[in-house]
């Protein structure tokens, strides 16, 4: 059963071949056993999964099942859960147990679906390898001496380790897709404002968005079935139809146009990364497309425009976290603003106080001009590139990450280098278009490589339909890894 | 652009982070690293182009000012770090 689909999960439990209880059971067992190595997860409540996986078990049995009824699936911890603690990887809300539901959390409770546990990620999201979480690195099942990727590092773990179905992720600048890629999984960021933010702790607003990660495509379509839709709480989610995901998986690829950017196939990128990327592009051929070459010539500027507009939100956002109505605060302190400073030095970790630094710099009087409406100018360039782009293509390829895993502690001392990690991601990050990732081979030291899909604004279906077809060529996507 | 001292300490009091001398100095070090990347972005001509906050150019929408919210007061309070009589307690502000 940890091999199977979500659609023969749903179909074995409609068929009473197992229940939810015993399907949710049989992961908190594999969990006990295989977690404590790779840490992917921060918080367990069998008592509140086994409580839904009874519920989800009454309504198969009266006939009012929906797709992702009764199967477990995890939630990142930025996600708010009720009755969950939430802690979004922070000493912050080491003690935060949510009095509400995020919208996503809401959608795959009415689904159905059992909350099988909250997964590690990096503090508030910020990192690149899982290792800034308040309750520690997270491993890759692969090696696990190797990072998972960031920030939801914990939930792609989990997912390519079989501790859940299926789970979610939220991207910001690259968050579900590097994962994804170092994991040797699927993970989809969709448009902005797809996805609901009400209730997902925010990092930067007009970048970050909720999606699926999984084991293949066709996973990814049912969860985005559930997870896509307007609500009215979040005032940049977007009032569109409801859309069947599905509907195009099996569509053929003949005559689609490939778009493969110059700039992500110049230096940077390890040879190992492009010999598998250049195979996937091959594949494709077979299966029907054509390449078309294009240029993203501003998507170099991607990364100091996210540096300047992410943790200038950040820093806006983060302020919220003052030690009064909830979250960590000090145990000694002088006067209000003693407290405040004390409060969120020692609950805030290293990396989250370099990004408000940042932030609050590039906010303050006299430098705003400089880089913060420079930042959102070259936003715009960049978003016009792919604009352009797609008048001659359907979709974009490339690398997902210029590398394979890096090793844990690798990249600590040096935020930099981190930060250029997320070099191919960001730029869709920072258009707003949906993006990404699927296995398509293997690297040096036998290591994933992920293939970035890049799609035009709400071509979601489409880019599933793509990657699908090429999870029926080829089965990087099934491999699983081997003695965790 | 080099940040001084004296730079970081005030981002640092901005951004209510108690800092020691010796985390200035590391901040110091690591914001100038990621200053230089940020450079990098100063020499590109972006006259006459719109700043953007948002992909899809929406407007904000609007709401009916109507109540949504049920009170949970003690839901809320609950996970506060120190509360009394259904009040937040802080330090004294006003002497």
């Amino acid at each position: 059963m940890f091999e199977s689909s979500l659609k023969q999960i749903g179909d074995a439990l409609r068929a009473k071949k197992i229940s939810s209880v015993e399907l949710t059971q049989s992961y908190l067992d594999r969990m006990a056993q295989l977690n404590p190595r790779l840490n992917a997860y921060i918080t367990l409540n069998p008592e509140l999964s086994l409580a839904q996986a009874k519920a989800a078990d009454a309504r198969l049995a009266a006939g009012t099942a929906e797709p992702l009824t009764g199967i477990p699936i995890a939630q990142k911890d930025i996600f708010c859960a009720k009755g969950w603690l939430t802690t979004c990887g922070s000493k912050m809300l080491h003690n935060f147990v949510s009095p509400y539901d995020a919208h996503i959390i809401s959608q795959f409770n009415t689904a159905g679906a059992v909350n099988l546990g909250k997964t590690n990620m990096d503090e508030f999201a910020m990192g690149s390898s899982n290792e800034t979480s308040h309750y520690g690195a997270v491993k890759n099942p692969w090696d696990t001496t190797r990072v998972p990727g960031g920030s939801s590092g914990g939930t792609a773990s989990a997912v390519a380790a079989r501790l859940c179905a299926a789970a979610t992720g939220t991207d910001t600048g690259g968050s579900i897709r590097q994962p994804a890629a170092l994991c040797g999984i699927s993970g989809l960021k969709p448009t902005y404002g797809v996805c609901s933010r009400y209730g997902m702790i925010a990092f930067a607003s007009s970048l970050d968005q909720a999606g699926p990660m999984g084991r293949s495509a066709e996973d990814l379509a049912l969860m985005m079935n559930v997870m896509a839709g307007f609500d009215e709480r979040d005032s940049t989610s977007l009032q569109r139809d409801r859309e069947d995901y599905t509907r195009d998986l099996n569509k053929p690829l003949n005559g689609l146009r490939i778009g493969l950017p110059k700039e992500f196939f110049a230096a940077g990128m390890g040879s190992d990364v492009a010999k598998a990327i250049e195979a996937a592009i091959a594949e494709y051929k077979k299966l029907g497309a054509t390449i078309v070459d294009i240029s993203l010539p501003n998507s170099k500027l991607s990364v100091p425009v996210y540096y300047v507009l992410a943790p200038a939100e950040a820093s806006s956002n983060l302020s919220r976290f003052d030690g009064v109505r909830y979250g960590y605060r000090a145990p000694e302190y002088g006067d209000l603003t003693d407290m405040y400073e004390q409060s969120r030095a020692q609950g805030f970790g290293a990396e989250v106080k370099r990004r408000i630094m940042i932030g609050t710099y590039v906010l303050s009087h006299g430098y705003y001009d400089a880089y913060y409406i420079q930042a959102q100018k070259i936003r715009r360039l960049i978003a016009q590139d792919f604009v352009e782009a797609f008048k001659q293509c359907d979709v974009i390829m490339g690398p997902t990450s210029p590398s394979t895993a890096f090793k844990l502690g690798e990249k600590g001392d040096d935020p930099v280098q981190m930060y250029l990690s997320d070099i191919y991601t960001i730029a869709v990050n920072l258009a707003g278009l949906p993006g990404m990732s699927i296995p398509c081979g293997f690297g040096d030291n036998n290591m994933p490589v992920g293939l970035q899909i890049i799609g035009n604004y709400f071509d979601e279906a489409r880019m599933l339909n793509v990657a699908h077809q090429y999870q029926l060529a080829t089965d990087w996507h099934s491999r699983a890894p081997q003695g965790i | 652009m080099s940040l001084s001292t004296q730079d970081v300490e005030k981002v640092a009091r901005l951004a209510r982070l108690a800092m020691t001398g010796e985390e200035i100095e590391t901040a110091r070090t690591q914001l100038n690293g990621i200053f230089n990347l940020i450079a990098e972005m100063q020499a590109v001509d972006t006259d006459g182009v719109a700043p953007m906050s948002h992909s899809q150019n929406l407007t904000q929408r609007l709401r009916l000012d109507t109540v949504t919210e049920a009170n949970q007061r003690e839901a809320f309070q609950a996970i506060a770090p120190q509360v009394e009589a259904g009040l937040y307690l802080v330090p004294k502000v006003i002497e």
